[in-house]
C-alpha cells in the first residue's frame, strides 16, 4: 500500500486519539447531531453525536448527554447518520457517463497482462459519476482499472472530492486488478487466452517471471542487476505483499483457480465478484479470503448467470469477510450505487447493520484503509452521511454528505 | 433435460390450479390495495374460474360456501403487476434488412419456458407487453402475455388468435439506438422522414383497400407490413415508441399529430422536460428508473423526478422494466424510487397496474382488484413500496405462478436458480423428490 503520490501519510491518530477523549474539543469544525448514529465501531447510539475538527479528523463520538456541541459551531442534524460510504470496488473516474472512447479508461485491450497500468494516470476527479455517487453518500472509492483483462491495471482509493486527482487520492497503488474466465478472452479475440484454462498458465508465467526479476533486482551486485522493467516492478508488488492480487472470479472454476494461484505464489488475494462464491464457502473460509462481492442486483447474465441476492449473507454468515461494490457496468446504469446494492443485501438475509458494515466498516478493512475511514471513531476521517429515515429503505433520503469535516452534498435525493 | 422435468412439474401443478378455478378461493385478513379504490384494511379478495368475484373489507363480502378459505392477515394484496415494456422471453423480431420492419411479430419467437419469465412472475409481474428492440424505426409488433402457467405462447396470449386478432402494439423508435449506415438513416430528418414515408404508403393503401371494398373488380395485394399499419392508422393498434431526448419526444407528438395513431411514449428520459407538451397531447408515458445518468448521450438528463413531474403535469405515467436493463424482479423498487422522489404513493402503484393496463388496451381486465376482471394478484409480505418486503405469491388468471414456500420458485426470485436447478437434476438421479411432492 502506499500513500499520497510521492509523499507519506501523515500518521496522527495517536495524538488525536488522546487529544478527542481527554481533553473537551473546542475546534471542532462541524457537529452533527443524530436520532440514531452507526458509529459502526459499537452498538447505534441513540441521539449521538460526532464533532470534526478543523483537520477534518473526527474528535469526539458520543451520546449528546457527554458530547457537548461548542457554541458556534455549525450543526447538522438527521434522523440516521453513518460513516461515509465505502464503495469496494469500481471504476468511476476512469469510467464516465457518456461511455465513449474518451471517457473510457477502464480497460486497455493492447495486451492482457499490464500491471503496470496506474490508476491515478486515468481519473477524472471532475467526472459526473463521481459527484452522482457523492450524492448517495458514498465517500471513499476504490477505484482503478476494471476486470476483463488476465491483468488491466493498477487499483487506487480515494475520496470522491477534489478536482484533480492529487486531491482525492488516499492510496495511490492498492491493488492490481486480475480477471479470470471467459469474459477475458472475449475481450482479446483472436490473441491468447483463448480459453480459461490457458488464461491460468498465462497468470503463472507471469508470476513465475516476476519473481525471478524481483529476485535478480535484489542481487548485492549491482551490476548483475536487470533494467528496471515497470511491468515485473507491478507483478513484483503483488509478490511481495506491498499490493494486493484483486481477482475478479464468478464461476466455481475460476475462483478454485485463483485460491489456487495464490496458494501457489502467496500473494494477498482479494476475491471479487465471485458469483459462485456460495458453492465453496468452505474452500474461502479455510484460504481465509476476504470477498468484494458482486453488486446485489448484478445481471443474471454470463459468466454472473448463477449469482444469487443471498450471497453475503451466506458468506457472512460463514465468518467470510465481505464488501459489496458498484462493479462495472458497460451501458445503462453506467454505474451502480453502492448504497442500494447494500439495501438489497440487507433484505435478502443480513441484518442492517452487517449490509452496513459491508460498505463501511468491512469494505474499508479489505481495501486497507480501516485506519481512516468506515466507522466513526475518535481520529479517523470525518466523512459522514446523513439520512432522513432507514438508509436502506427505498422511500428514504440522503439529505448531506461530509468528507473530513466539509459539506459535499447538502440536498436531499 | 430441464425443460422435461420442468415440464413434468407443470404437469403435477394442473390439478391444483383447476381445482382452485372451479372451487372459490377466498383469501382473508389482508391489507388490500385495489387500486380501483382507497386502502382497504382486513380485507377479503375471492376468486373463481380465474375470475375475482368479490372484494372488500370482511363482513362486507360474503364467501361462498364451498370456499377454501386462506387467512393472510400481516400480509398485503396488490393487483397483479403490468410491466408495460420488456424483453423477456429471449424473442428476436426484425432482422438487420431493413429500418421498418411492421411486418414482423416478435410472439412468433418468443419462448415461454425462458429463465426471465419465471423471473417475471417471482416480481409480481402478471402482464407483460414483450418487445422488439429499438435498434429498428418500426422493429415490428410486440406481444401483451398474460404470465400464467402455459405450454405454448397461445396459452399466455390476450386476443384470441393470433391470425385473426391484434395480439400486442406496434415498436417504434427514435433517437440514436435506430441510426446507422444506410438503409439506416443517418439523421434525425431522414429517420423521421422515412418514418412518414411508411406511413403515407399505408394511407394509400387503406385507401386502395377502401376503394376495393367498393368495388369487387378490384383487388389489393396483401402486404403484412402495410396490414399492420394500417391497424395503427386505425387505433386498433397502439404505437409503442421508444424515445429518450426532449427534441426526439416531440418529434414523436408531430408525427401522431400528422397520421393521428395511437401512441406511448417509452422510456421518455427527458420528459420531464417537456411535460407540459406531452400532457396536453394526452399521451401516456412509459418510463424507466435508471440507477445512474449516462451510459449514451441520450440518457445524461435522466432524472429520478421524471415520474413526479409528469403525473403533476397530468400525463399518465406508467413504470417498466426494459427487463434486462432492468430486473423483473426489482419492478416494485422502479415505482419506489418514484415515491422517493415524490411521486404520491396511490399514483406509484397505478404505476405499476392500471395505467399500464390502460396504456395496452387491456383495463378491462386487468391493472385493478374489482370484481369480473381477471385473478391477477401478489400476496406481499409488507407494505409494497419497502425494500424489506417479498413477493409471497404471484397469481395470474387464478393460478398461482410463484410461490416463494416453494424451493424451485425461491431460487428464482434469489437468482440461485441454474445451479439449483442443475442439483436438482443431480439429486433426481437418487431420490425421487419430484414424485413426493
Amino acid at each position: 500500500m502506499t500513500s499520497r503520490l510521492g509523499g507519506s501519510a501523515p500518521r496522527r491518530l495517536g495524538v488525536l486519539l488522546l487529544l478527542g477523549v481527554a481533553a473537551p474539543p473546542l475546534q471542532a469544525q462541524l457537529a452533527v447531531r443524530a436520532d440514531t448514529l452507526y458509529t459502526m465501531a459499537g452498538a447505534p447510539i441513540p441521539d449521538g453525536v460526532v464533532l470534526v475538527g478543523k483537520d477534518g479528523k473526527i474528535e469526539a463520538v458520543g451520546p449528546a448527554a457527554r458530547v457537548r456541541i461548542p457554541r458556534g459551531v455549525r450543526t447538522l442534524t438527521a434522523r440516521i447518520v453513518t460513516p461515509g460510504l465505502v464503495d469496494a470496488h469500481t471504476v468511476v473516474g476512469l469510467a464516465g457517463a457518456l461511455n465513449y472512447a474518451h471517457d473510457q479508461d477502464q480497460l486497455e485491450t493492447s495486451d492482457p497482462i499490464q500491471p503496470e497500468l496506474r490508476a491515478f494516470d486515468a481519473y477524472d476527479a471532475r467526472e459526473r459519476l463521481v459527484e452522482w455517487v457523492r450524492g448517495f453518500g458514498v465517500t471513499t472509492l476504490h477505484t482503478g482499472h476494471g476486470p476483463g483483462a488476465l491483468m488491466s491495471g493498477q487499483t487506487m482509493v480515494v475520496k470522491t472530492r477534489g478536482s484533480s486527482v492529487a486531491e482525492a487520492l488516499v492510496d495511490s497503488v492498492t491493488m492490481v486488478a486480475m480477471t479470470l474466465g471467459p469474459d477475458v478472452s472475449d475481450n482479446f479475440r483472436g490473441k491468447s487466452p483463448g480459453t480459461r484454462a490457458k488464461g491460468v498458465a498465462m497468470l503463472r508465467a507471469a508470476f513465475l517471471k516476476g519473481q525471478d526479476y524481483a529476485r535478480k533486482r535484489a542481487d548485492p551486485d549491482s551490476t548483475k542487476r536487470p533494467a528496471r522493467d515497470l511491468r515485473q516492478e507491478a507483478i513484483a508488488r503483488v509478490l511481495e505483499g506491498r499490493a494486493a492480487a484483486l481477482i475478479t472470479a464468478h464461476g466455481m472454476s475460476e475462483i478454485l483457480a485463483a485460491l489456487r494461484l495464490q496458494r501457489e505464489f502467496g500473494f494477498r488475494l482479494v476475491l471479487d465478484g465471485a458469483a459462485e462464491s456460495y458453492m465453496l464457502v468452505d474452500e474461502i473460509r479455510a484460504a481465509g479470503v476476504p470477498v468484494i462481492l458482486h453488486p446485489s442486483m448484478i445481471r443474471n447474465t454470463g459468466s454472473a448467470s448463477s449469482a444469487s441476492l443471498e450471497t453475503a449473507a451466506t458468506l457472512v454468515a460463514a465468518g467470510i469477510p465481505v464488501a459489496l461494490q458498484s462493479g462495472f457496468e458497460g451501458y445503462v446504469p453506467k454505474t451502480r450505487v453502492v448504497l442500494f446494492e447494500a439495501a438489497v443485501a440487507a433484505a435478502n438475509g443480513l441484518t442492517r447493520e452487517q449490509a452496513l458494515a459491508t460498505i463501511t466498516r468491512d469494505a474499508a478493512r479489505v481495501i486497507g484503509q480501516d485506519r481512516r475511514v468506515g466507522t466513526l471513531e475518535v481520529g479517523k476521517d470525518g466523512d459522514l452521511a446523513l439520512f432522513d429515515g432507514d438508509p436502506f429503505e427505498y422511500t428514504s433520503h440522503v439529505c448531506a454528505v461530509v468528507i473530513e469535516g466539509a459539506v459535499v452534498a447538502d440536498r436531499c435525493r | 433435460m430441464p425443460a422435461v422435468r420442468r415440464t413434468c412439474a407443470l404437469a403435477l401443478l394442473l390439478p391444483l390450479t383447476l381445482a382452485a378455478q372451479e372451487r372459490p378461493l377466498a383469501l382473508t385478513g389482508a391489507r388490500i390495495f385495489p387500486v380501483a379504490g382507497p386502502v382497504i384494511e382486513n380485507g377479503t379478495l375471492v376468486v373463481q374460474g380465474g375470475k375475482i368475484l368479490a372484494v372488500g373489507a370482511a363482513g362486507r363480502v360474503s364467501i361462498p360456501a364451498g370456499a377454501e378459505v386462506r387467512n393472510v392477515s400481516g400480509r398485503v394484496l396488490i393487483p397483479g403487476l403490468v410491466d408495460t415494456h420488456s424483453h423477456i422471453g429471449d424473442g428476436d423480431a426484425a432482422d438487420r434488412s431493413s429500418p421498418t420492419q411492421g411486418e414482423v411479430r416478435i410472439l412468433d419467437a418468443i419462448d415461454i419456458h425462458s429463465d426471465n419469465i419465471r423471473r417475471a412472475q417471482a416480481g409480481g409481474i402478471t402482464t407483460v407487453n414483450i418487445m422488439p428492440g429499438s435498434g429498428h424505426l418500426m422493429g415490428g409488433q410486440t406481444a401483451y402475455l398474460k404470465l400464467r402457467h402455459g405450454r405454448t405462447i397461445n396459452d399466455l396470449l390476450y386476443c384470441d388468435d393470433p391470425l385473426t386478432g391484434i395480439c400486442g402494439g406496434f415498436k417504434m423508435a427514435n433517437g440514436t439506438n435506430p441510426r446507422g449506415a444506410p438503409p439506416w438513416p443517418g439523421t434525425r430528418g431522414k429517420a423521421a422522414s422515412l418514418v412518414r414515408e411508411r406511413f403515407v404508403k399505408a394511407l394509400d393503401y387503406r385507401r386502395r383497400l377502401e376503394l376495393a371494398r367498393a368495388d369487387t373488380t378490384k383487388r389489393v395485394e396483401r402486404d403484412l407490413e402495410m396490414e399492420a399499419l394500417v391497424q395503427v392508422l386505425e387505433g386498433k393498434r397502439v404505437v409503442h415508441h421508444h424515445t429518450h431526448r426532449y427534441d426526439d419526444i416531440l418529434t414523436v407528438l408531430r408525427l401522431r399529430e400528422e397520421f393521428g395513431f395511437r401512441v406511448v411514449l417509452q422510456h421518455v428520459t427527458e420528459g420531464w422536460r417537456v411535460a407540459r407538451e406531452i400532457a396536453a397531447a394526452g399521451v401516456p408515458c412509459s418510463i424507466i428508473l435508471i440507477d445512474s445518468p449516462g451510459g449514451k448521450l441520450e440518457a445524461m438528463n435522466l432524472s429520478m423526478d421524471n415520474g413526479r413531474i409528469l403525473d403533476s403535469a397530468g400525463a399518465l405515467v406508467a413504470f417498466h422494466t426494459d427487463d434486462g436493463i432492468t430486473d423483473s424482479r426489482f419492478f416494485l423498487r422502479s415505482a419506489a424510487f418514484g415515491v422517493r422522489a415524490g411521486l404520491p404513493r396511490t399514483r406509484a402503484l397505478e404505476a405499476l397496474t392500471i395505467a399500464g393496463a390502460k396504456m395496452l388496451d387491456l383495463a378491462d381486465r386487468v391493472g385493478s382488484l374489482e370484481p369480473g376482471k381477471d385473478a391477477d394478484f401478489v400476496l406481499l409480505s409488507g407494505d409494497p413500496f419497502s425494500i424489506y418486503t417479498h413477493v409471497e405469491e404471484t397469481w395470474a388468471g387464478g393460478e398461482r405462478v410463484f410461490d416463494r414456500g416453494n424451493p424451485a420458485d425461491r431460487a428464482y426470485a434469489t437468482g440461485a436458480f441454474r445451479l439449483m436447478r442443475d442439483l436438482e437434476t443431480h439429486t433426481d438421479d437418487h431420490s425421487d423428490v419430484e414424485g413426493g411432492r
